[in-house]
């Protein structure tokens, strides 16, 4: 073809190239878009992911499995406990330990706690990608003083290291678990109100209804979980269907969407935050009953610590603490895969084990990670501001997707 | 009245796969209550498709794919994939072997979503997958060499960047350690180390 040729085929084309991101507000992170685009319709979106790509799985492979747990903070760092959960049920499931009733309850608040964090933050945060500015404002708030929970159980506001295997790592105070559930009385009222800034909103519908949708059945061959499924009709949810810690004894409903767009993922994730709250109430009434009292890990000295009162009067658990944090504790050989309902999705640990005390392979399962790559399915024949509406709703973090 | 023990419906099902596509399956086992199936390379595509497909398997949910890496075998590579099927429940996971010569084939036309995470399986180990539509790298830099995570890629890797002030742009120089990198053996504290401690060769001879 001769260069004219060329150039006259270009002109008849009219597409052309958008680099989105790395540093676009709306890229929720450093995500670069190579968008391709048809005037102003979006013809072909090719993700560029990995700028945050820090080697965690090659990490774990040379620390001992304590030494693995922070960095699960830093996956998902909206919701860091629930990262730690599904490692904490990895290597409980190879160990073959039950963690105490305390410890499971505590579990379960805090994992409702970051769900709350996660949902606080995609609902107001999407909503700013498509010009709301005020629910930002107010569900940050309420994430600010959820964070002080996690402070005051933990000694961090994110990068909690608070689930181990074996349990958790503290007790709670009851002046925590006390003002837990003063938040929880508040928190309603605060929900309806960034509610009421969104749900009727007629804007909010315009750039949210019909877009982005998922059928069920794409749903399922893209590898999608969490609120991505449930939006498109499924009502699944790993809390309910593999119930781990007890979450079977919770009493909560499974909010299902209709159409899978992205408005009806906005309505689940609202709906989430309420049974959330519940979840957190119950909670509290049995962290308070003389059932929920009690040690919160397991207690044999053989994967937890002992506390520093009891190293001052027994020479084994001075052992037991000098082996378990230098040497570390060996897990027994084997293959385990264990996931948790993290906000954004399953959330799962492919674990491998060759008997020593690192682990050989951690393969870290990331929601997010397979959500992100249907945007090229989801995007074509959008335009080019549902982008960013579609990725909001998509629910990407990318300390998660890039690892 | 003493009955013989319940099959785990794991294990039931890992019989209903022999029977279906047994001489693709090399072996199954059942473990920490998870049901893992190896199966052949060349049959890689026709097990994923018939658990996929078929009504007592259906594992239609596709949750992950990854490699691992195992030095010492002949074929170093496992893939390891994570099935579930939503509707009874129920999870697998399939491995094949494979080697950093010869790819294995791709799953992506059966499950859209493998498209990445054969990706990333190629980019940290260099498994190659034959059929896919765009095998790029995609967690590490643009022009990276080597693949991190096979066991034999130092963890320090071999470059380092830094904002240089006087080209004005980001540079790549290879790996300086100003400590050396530590590597504590745990294992064998008293069978001795691996290195020879200065002057302990005289001790020996």
């Amino acid at each position: 073809m001769t260069i004219e040729a060329q150039e006259a085929n270009e002109a008849d084309v009219r597409t052309f190239n958008l680099n989105f991101g790395p540093v676009h507000p709306s890229a929720h992170g450093v995500l670069r878009l190579v968008l391709e685009l048809d005037g102003e319709v979006v013809t072909r979106v090719d993700p560029h992911v990995g700028l945050l790509h820090r080697g965690t799985e090659k990490l774990i492979e040379y620390k001992t499995y304590l030494q693995a747990v922070p960095y699960f903070d830093r996956l998902d760092y909206v919701a860091p406990m629930n990262q730690e959960h599904a490692f904490a049920l990895a290597v409980e499931k190879l160990l073959d330990i039950e963690v105490p009733r305390r410890g499971q309850l505590i579990r379960v608040l805090y994992s409702e706690i970051g769900r709350l964090l996660s949902h606080l933050m995609n609902v107001t945060t999407q909503a700013m990608d498509i010009g709301a500015l005020t629910p930002p404002l107010w569900g940050f708030e309420q994430r600010e003083k959820l964070m002080v929970f996690y402070e005051r159980a933990s000694g961090s506001r994110m990068h909690a290291a608070y689930f181990r295997p074996g349990g958790v790592h503290q007790d709670l105070p009851q002046d925590l678990i006390d003002d837990i559930a003063d938040f929880a009385e508040q928190f309603p009222k605060a929900l309806e109100d960034i509610g009421g800034l969104l749900t009727e909103s007629r804007i909010f519908k315009q750039r949210n209804v019909d877009i982005g949708v998922v059928k069920l059945e794409d749903a399922w061959s893209w590898g999608f979980s969490g609120v991505m499924v449930r939006g498109s009709g499924a009502a699944w949810d790993l809390r309910k269907s593999q119930p781990y810690e007890c979450y079977d004894e919770f009493d909560f409903d499974i909010p299902v969407g209709k159409n899978g767009d992205c408005y009806d993922r906005y309505l689940i994730r609202m709906e989430e935050m309420r049974q959330s709250n519940r979840i957190i109430k119950q909670c509290i009434e049995k962290l308070n009953a003389p059932e929920g009292r009690g040690p919160v890990s397991s207690e044999d000295g053989k994967v937890v610590p002992p506390k520093r009162g009891e190293m001052k009067q027994s020479m084994e658990a001075l052992i037991h603490h000098f082996k378990l944090y230098t040497e570390g504790y060996k897990v027994p050989a084997g293959e385990v895969y264990a996931c948790v309902e993290a906000p954004k999705g399953e959330f799962g640990v492919y674990l491998v084990s060759d008997g020593t005390n690192k682990p050989y392979r951690c393969k870290i399962r990331a929601p997010g990670f397979a959500h992100l790559q249907a945007m090229d399915t989801l995007c074509q024949g959008h335009m080019l501001a549902d982008v960013a509406a579609i990725l909001g709703s998509l629910d990407i973090v990318f300390g998660e997707v890039d690892r | 009245m003493d009955e013989a023990p319940q099959k785990h419906p794991l294990e039931q099902l890992s019989e209903h796969i022999s029977a279906g596509i047994g001489d693709a399956v090399v072996a199954s086992y059942f473990a920490f209550g998870e049901l893992t199936l190896i199966v052949a390379r060349e049959s890689w595509v026709e097990a994923v498709r018939f658990l996929r497909d078929d009504p007592e398997c259906k594992f239609i949910n596709f949750i992950d794919l990854c490699g691992a890496d195992y030095p010492e075998r002949e074929d170093r590579f496992d893939v390891v994939l994570h099935l579930m099927n939503p509707h009874r429940n129920t999870r697998i996971r399939i491995k094949t072997e494979a080697n950093d010569m010869d790819p294995v084939p791709s799953i992506s036309e059966l499950f859209a979503g493998a498209d990445w995470f054969e990706r990333e399986a190629y980019d940290l180990y260099g498994i190659l997958f034959s059929g896919h539509a765009d095998l790029r790298r995609i967690l590490t830099d643009y022009g990276f060499d080597g693949h991190p995570l096979r066991k034999d890629f130092p963890l320090t890797g071999f470059v380092e960047v830094r904002y240089d002030e006087e080209r004005r742009r980001v540079v790549y120089e290879p790996v300086r350690l100003p400590q050396e990198f530590r590597s504590f053996d745990y294992l064998s504290p008293w069978e001795g180390t691996d290195y020879v401690l200065p002057g302990d060769e005289k001790a020996k001879s």
